[in-house]
């Protein structure tokens, strides 16, 4: 693998297929192109009604009473819920729901759905009211009288762990080290992983560097709000249309919320616009149900922006302190991680995933991390593309940076250096297989980007190197094989990004066929077995690993049927480039088209499927070159030229890992740079519109160029790693250090928006 | 409930007429009275672009104009690219270039793409970035829509020739 020229995309390939690797034209294109999607908010039904939810005004206050009576009496109204017309089950508050990458418990899910008896966040829901007509659902809101007696509020990690910090739950116990205690504090959980000794790494060090650093709220800022439609029959089944990562989580959390058996709710999984980790709670879906129940009618709730900012689940705000220790010769011997997480307003930060990726780019012999994990009064925070990657990676790859220049290594063979392999131990546990952090390194360090001279004034170069996990979890599949020899696919996983593609190219290349030959459908949850959901990178590894051995499966039958045709064993026959033939006779053979035609008079109809969680799947390795330049006058900084390289394993279709990769990227540099919740004192969020929460538009970025770099998974049958997330990792990290080249600043806070820069300047004495 | 209004319009070439309070949005109008669904909604204040249509030749943000304001205009929606079962050159130039993921704002991008081909069939890098500022896309990073116009000026000059 070597890069010998400027490319803008390039894939460094070390096994072709023929159809995997390849770039067809996605199967829901058309659709998506012509208007015809349908997406949650697009669905519509027979008697349709709105539905609309009250929210808190208070980021923190007790619920004295709730009184819906004069909003049931308005005119066109026909009905109202709160937390108390939920059925309560038998069913411990404190057992868990699956929700993605992030779990919560019943209890917290329900008061997360409508509030019961306080709430903690500006924007939980306390009402909701259905009406035939969405603006006059929205006004009957104000003829809800909520009493509350507003309590002080706690919004920053720090803050929540101080002795005198106003206690969101009275009867949350800090869980430490393993244990849990009598202290009822805003500390859920504190852990520590320990390698080696932290001490003895730190005296063997000649260079230590300690540094301090906070990151604001983001949000994952999918462009379709949340939205769920939901009719509850006469029979007491419940069918839900709603936009969602999590098909399967959502129904499942539905029904622990409304106390039904999970066979009495089906999820019709519309198109989605977007998750990035942030759909994958229920949310509406169980409000609509119930205002469903008592009106009779089909109903729906959207989310309007400013809702979907304020009541959903952002990532969170971190802070974090990080020592690492180095010999002269550039070995880094101690590294050191304290990670304080705010979970929002119940347990459940990725913090736990900040610590398992925050040195895990390197071979780091004595560690220790502490993580936190923090409830303040914010939205119970959600998943985001890596969660807790990002945040981690801002204050270690600028630390590295840091120790890079002090010894007078280049940035880039520093990393190298020290850069994690398989078999390297991660503080946390794992032992490392195959990886591709050496090579993603190799690669960054051969571009033309990085070896390209940049001049001018007030401007510099930067680099990162980040993990992120990669999830796998439960996935099914069946292939039919219709009478003409096409194929139609069913699938549970959500396609947010061209993965219907991304998996039928998989059983495409089993069965020697062109993939157009098959049709792929998203299905829903009465349709197709237990799938988990589209997080975690995990769709073209888990749910394509299904439409392998689905294929697979065809491949059996058909040689099978072929065999007692032909009245010949079926180890002398093979299925290739969609052909059956004989090993030993060459007159036998037999287009799969024409067999596919004689099967319902052979013996039946073939239908190949399969269900299975794969084992893990090694993590992915990405890295970002990024040229800045700094206006030290206002402090805005400019991205001039980005590059982006990762680790795919096997990229299935390219195109598709490249637009993982440059959005992932996008993502990363509206973090590193604008993005950001503006709380005033109350714990109100002061931005809640696209205006004001200020998203990369295409004007901000340059063209992101791109390296696929392909270390094959050590598991997967064409070696595919998952690669939705890791691209957001590095982004926030490598513009600091650019800006550190380009105005000699280190940077500690998220985001480096122009006046954090002026500040950090002005502070530096420039 | 306010009285409804009656308004007559051009939409994707056809007569279209329709009733709807003054409050409702163009936008609103499109997607809950006439099913048009194909305009979508990210934030009803003008700033993802995802609904965006033509208005009389013009694009605009259909969540900020009102229903009762289209009466006697002309108006094209993402349903109204396409010629009969062609797809429009910008249209097969998104799919080609894999330049939409979710694609809840691929409807507005396109029609804003093509309304900027109509009016710049060469336009620079910087000129498309410009055009396109007002639409947000969350999943691209913008990278393969500006080469899907790209792409597309130049099929839609050389069939021009
Ligand atoms: S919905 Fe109109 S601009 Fe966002
Ligand atoms: S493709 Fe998802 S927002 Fe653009």
């Amino acid at each position: 693998m070597a890069i010998k020229n400027y490319e803008p995309n390039m894939v460094l390939a070390t096994t072709e297929y023929e159809v995997v690797g390849t770039r067809p034209v996605r199967h829901d294109g058309t659709d998506k192109v012509t208007g015809r999607a349908q997406y949650g908010a697009d669905f519509t039904s027979t008697g349709l009604i709105f539905g609309a939810v009250l929210r808190s005004p208070h980021a923190h206050a007790r619920i004295r009473s709730i009184d819906v009576s004069k909003a049931e009496a308005q005119p066109g109204v026909l009905a109202a819920v709160t937390a108390k017309d939920f059925p309560r089950s038998d069913a411990s508050p404190d057992e868990y729901v699956q929700l993605g990458e992030l779990n919560t418990r019943l209890g917290y899910l329900r008061d997360n759905i409508l509030a019961s008896d306080k709430t903690l966040y500006k924007g939980q829901p306390v009402a909701a009211v259905a009406a035939a007509n969405a603006h006059v659902a929205h006004e009957a809101l104000a003829l809800i009288e909520v009493d509350y007696e507003v309590l002080p509020s706690v919004l920053t990690a720090p803050d929540g762990m101080k002795d005198d910090a106003p206690i969101l739950h009275d009867h949350l116990k800090t869980e430490e080290l393993g244990e849990l205690t009598d202290r009822v504090s805003n500390v859920a959980q504190h852990f520590q992983h320990v390698l080696g000794n932290l001490e003895e790494g730190l005296a063997e060090a000649d260079v230590v560097i300690e540094r301090e650093f906070d990151t604001a709220t983001v949000h994952q800022g999918y462009i379709e709000p949340h939205n769920a439609t939901a009719f509850w029959n006469k029979d007491g089944k419940v069918t839900i249309w709603c936009s969602t990562q999590g098909p399967f989580e959502v129904r499942d959390a539905s029904a622990a919320s409304l106390n039904l058996d999970i066979a009495d709710i089906k999820l019709v999984p519309m198109e989605i616009g977007g998750g990035f980790g942030g759909k994958f709670e229920p949310y509406g879906a169980p409000v609509a149900a119930m205002l469903s129940k008592k009106t009779g009618h089909t109903v729906k709730i959207i989310m309007s922006r400013a809702e979907d900012l304020q009541g959903t689940g952002p990532t969170p705000g971190s802070n974090l302190r990080i020592k690492m220790g180095a010999t002269r010769d550039g070995k880094i011997t101690a590294a050191q991680a304290h990670l304080a997480f705010e979970a929002g307003a119940f347990p459940g930060s990725p913090v736990g995933a900040a610590a398992m990726t925050v040195f895990a780019a390197y071979d780091v012999p004595n560690v220790v991390i502490d993580g936190y994990d923090v409830v303040v009064n914010k939205p119970k925070s959600g998943a985001y593309r890596a969660p807790g990657a990002t945040q981690a990676a801002f204050g270690v790859e600028t630390v590295i940076d840091e120790i890079a220049e002090k010894l007078g290594h280049d940035p880039i063979e520093l990393r190298l250096m020290n850069a994690a392999k398989e078999g390297t131990r991660r503080a946390d546990g794992p032992i490392n297989p195959k990886i591709g952090c050496v090579e993603v390194l190799e690669a960054m360090r051969d571009h033309p980007h990085y070896n390209a001279p940049l001049e001018g004034p007030n401007r510099g170069r930067g680099v990162a190197v980040g993990f992120w996990i990669n999830g796998a979890g439960a996935s099914a599949c069946t292939i039919m094989v219709n009478p003409d020899g096409s194929l139609t696919l069913s699938e549970g996983s959500a396609d947010i990004g061209g993965t219907r593609t991304s998996v039928a190219m998989q059983a495409a290349e089993v069965l020697g066929i062109p993939v157009e030959k098959i049709n792929p459908q998203v299905v829903d949850t009465d349709s197709v077995g237990y799938t988990s959901g589209t997080g975690g990178s995990s769709v073209t590894f888990k749910a394509g690993w299904t439409a392998y051995e689905a294929a697979n499966d065809i491949k059996r039958q058909m040689i099978d049927r072929a065999s007692k045709i032909w009245e010949v064993e079926p180890d002398t026959l093979d299925l290739q480039a969609g052909e059956i033939t004989s090993k030993v006779d060459s007159e036998l053979r037999m287009s799969f088209a024409e067999l596919a035609g004689q099967l319902n008079d052979t013996g039946g109809p073939v239908v190949g499927s399969c269900s299975l969680t794969p084992p893990a799947i090694g993590g992915a390795y990405a890295g970002s070159i990024v040229d800045v330049e700094v206006d030290p006058e206002t402090g805005k900084v400019t991205v001039l030229r980005f590059t982006c390289v990762q680790d795919a394993g096997k990229a299935i279709h390219p195109s598709y890992v490249e637009g993982q990769m440059q959005g992932g990227s996008v993502q990363g540099i509206g973090w590193g740079l604008n993005e950001e919740y503006f709380m005033n004192e109350a714990g109100g969020m002061m931005n809640s519109s696209l205006l004001d929460y200020r998203m990369p538009v295409s004007l901000d970025v340059p063209m992101i160029d791109t390296v696929i770099v392909e270390v094959p998974s050590a598991t997967h049958p064409y070696g595919a790693r998952g690669v939705g997330e890791v691209n957001i990792v590095t982004p926030p990290a490598a513009i600091a250090n650019g800006i550190y080249r380009a105005v000699n600043i280190r940077m500690e806070k998220l985001p480096m928006n122009p006046g954090a820069v002026v500040e950090a300047v002005w502070k530096n004495g420039g | 409930m306010p009285a409804k209004t009656y308004v007559q319009t051009t939409i994707n070439g056809e007569h279209v007429d329709f009733l709807c309070e003054p409050r409702q949005s163009l936008l609103e109008c499109l997607r809950d009275v006439i099913g048009l669904t194909g305009s979508k909604e990210g934030c009803n204040d003008g700033n993802c672009g995802a609904c965006t249509v033509v208005l009389d030749g013009r694009i605009v943000t259909s969540c900020l104009v009102l229903g009762v304001e289209v009466e006697g205009r002309e108006i094209t929606t993402i349903e109204g690219v396409a010629c009969g079962s062609t797809l429009h050159p910008v249209q097969t130039a998104f799919l080609e270039n894999a330049a939409l993921q979710c694609g809840i704002c691929t409807p507005g991008f396109i029609v804003a793409s093509k309304v900027l081909l109509e009016q710049n069939p060469d336009p620079t890098e910087h000129e498309i970035r410009f055009w396109l500022a007002n639409n947000l896309c969350r999943c691209t990073g913008y990278d393969k829509i500006v080469r899907a116009v790209q792409d597309a000026a130049v099929k839609m000059r050389e069939a021009e020739v």
